[in-house]
């Protein structure tokens, strides 16, 4: 009987999640299952709701609730020079490559509040590449890309960020990149100039064209393997032959017929390359 | 068979009590033993190679949907959270400190006490904070099997401590009874009866 009680927990959950993709088009039906279901249980009892199914109404008849709901499903956590060795590797063995483009275009998907596209914008300043350089910083999630598009970060957490920075291969002294007030420090205006942020959903939107590199970095862990497969030829029709795809540390792309798409150039840390076919 | 998979939840203190206490499992292990050590972000390559060369089973980090198998010890990687999916694989998630803590005891523990339901075995041992608790109370109340270590014996007692004072586990012992336990689980996991 236990597992029956289990799976009426799912089939309760594949009720919302339809519910959400036929009113709101966001589809997170492809979704891994474990971390949807915390963070449903967890608005749940935050809410003093009694099961699945009455969120369903809920969700259906009031907007601001779906809205909460999306914030707490997007995973907004995450710090500049994030995986410091793996930014060592995109100063020297990404940039020279790019340096050969006469203007080059960068596309961070699932950006969140920014940390890492604004990484990557101070380390295209430091090798002289920034001012040829168009970022495009996407999210599904509005709320994080205003927060990105200020570029406002706390204090206390420069501190780490810095040692990344410096585990990473910087040289320059971090504090420079900001200007900074009581407990709160903004990003200098020339690295944000190169950046747009703009609304974009993995699952149902289409293609950003002709980008030399795709940077999409623990997003693709909460896909099934199916989305993952559609998502990894979206990123292959948005490379130039040639353009390179970053991955998180624990993301790889695996089928055969992705292989196909995209050679390794850093099993370790998950850089790949369009192959040119 | 009684019980489907183990979790094992371990800090301060952890590194000699899973090389205690891997190297006692038995080679035909009919169950996965899935174990959030807290480390931070630094790599656990070198622990998980140098256990592999002492232990009859396979040890190695979790990938992201990675299917579930018997006979294997999974370690969460570091800095991702580990959960049970409903298909039997692993998530991964970048979520939130929980506890402190990323990966965290309490997530994998709760995901996992919602997929086995009363087939799950928690062990909670050494530990500096009170992750573990939530979810030792989680499988408690799901009718799995829990042991904590004794706090006293513990290099850190609190974690086990946390967990005690907030469920009441099925046994509270020394590191050693913790490794006989291991020695004999493949006859554990068939009967639920001590041999």
């Amino acid at each position: 009987m236990e597992s029956q009680a289990k799976s009426r927990d799912y089939i309760e959950m594949e009720l919302l999640l339809e519910a959400i993709y036929q009113m709101y088009g966001y589809d997170f039906r492809q979704y891994r299952k474990a971390h949807l279901k915390r963070r449903i249980e967890h608005r749940m009892a935050l809410s003093g709701l009694e099961s699945i199914s009455t969120m369903i109404h809920k969700v259906l008849y009031d907007e601001s609730f779906f809205k909460t709901l999306l914030f707490d499903f997007s995973i907004n956590v995450t710090e500049m020079f994030r995986d410091p060795e793996f930014y060592k590797y995109v100063r020297e063995s990404i940039i020279p490559r790019l340096k050969t483009y006469p203007f080059i275009k960068v596309w961070h998907a699932g950006c969140s509040t920014g940390e890492e596209v604004y990484s990557m914008a101070i380390l295209f300043k430091e090798e002289g590449l920034l001012s040829r350089t168009q970022f495009y910083a996407t999210d599904f999630n509005n709320n994080v890309i205003a927060k990105a598009a200020e570029g406002v970060f706390n204090m206390e957490k420069l501190r780490d960020y810095a040692n990344n920075y410096k585990d990473s291969g910087g040289k320059e002294s971090f504090s420079e990149y900001f200007s900074t007030g009581y407990d709160v420090a903004m990003i200098e205006k020339s690295l944000k100039e190169n950046i747009v942020f703009a609304d974009h959903n993995l699952v149902t939107d289409g293609v950003f064209g002709e980008m030399h590199l795709v940077v999409c970095r623990n997003v693709l862990i909460y896909f099934n393997r199916k989305l993952q497969n559609k998502v990894f030829k979206l990123f292959h029709d948005s490379l130039v032959p040639g353009g390179f795809l970053c991955l998180g540390s624990k993301e790889s792309i695996v089928s055969i017929e992705n292989d196909k798409l995209f050679t390794d150039m850093d099993i370790r840390l998950k850089v790949y390359k369009k192959a040119i076919l | 068979m009684k019980y489907e998979a183990m979790v094992v939840g371990v800090s301060a203190g952890g590194v000699e009590a899973l090389n205690l206490l891997l190297p006692c499992l038995p080679a035909k292990l009919p169950i996965p033993v899935m174990v959030v050590l807290h480390i931070g972000r630094f790599s656990i390559e070198a622990l998980i190679s140098q256990l592999n060369k002492k232990s009859p089973v396979e040890i190695k980090e979790a990938d992201s949907g990675e299917k579930i198998l018997p006979g294997h010890v999974y370690f969460a990687p570091p800095n991702y959270h580990l959960l049970v999916e409903c298909n039997k694989t692993f998530s991964l998630t970048v979520g939130e400190l929980v506890k402190f803590s990323r990966p965290s005891i309490d997530i994998l523990f709760e995901s996992a006490a919602d997929f086995y339901r009363e087939k799950l075995i928690g062990i909670v041992l050494t530990g500096a904070n009170s992750d573990g608790a939530q979810g030792m109370k989680t499988i408690n109340k799901n009718g799995g099997y829990t042991i904590a270590q004794e706090p006293k014996t513990a290099v850190n007692g609190e974690m086990p401590g946390a967990a005690i004072a907030l469920s009441t586990m099925n046994r509270i012992v020394p590191l050693q009874e913790i490794a006989l336990f291991f020695s004999s689980l493949d006859k554990f996991v068939l009967t639920g009866n001590k041999s």
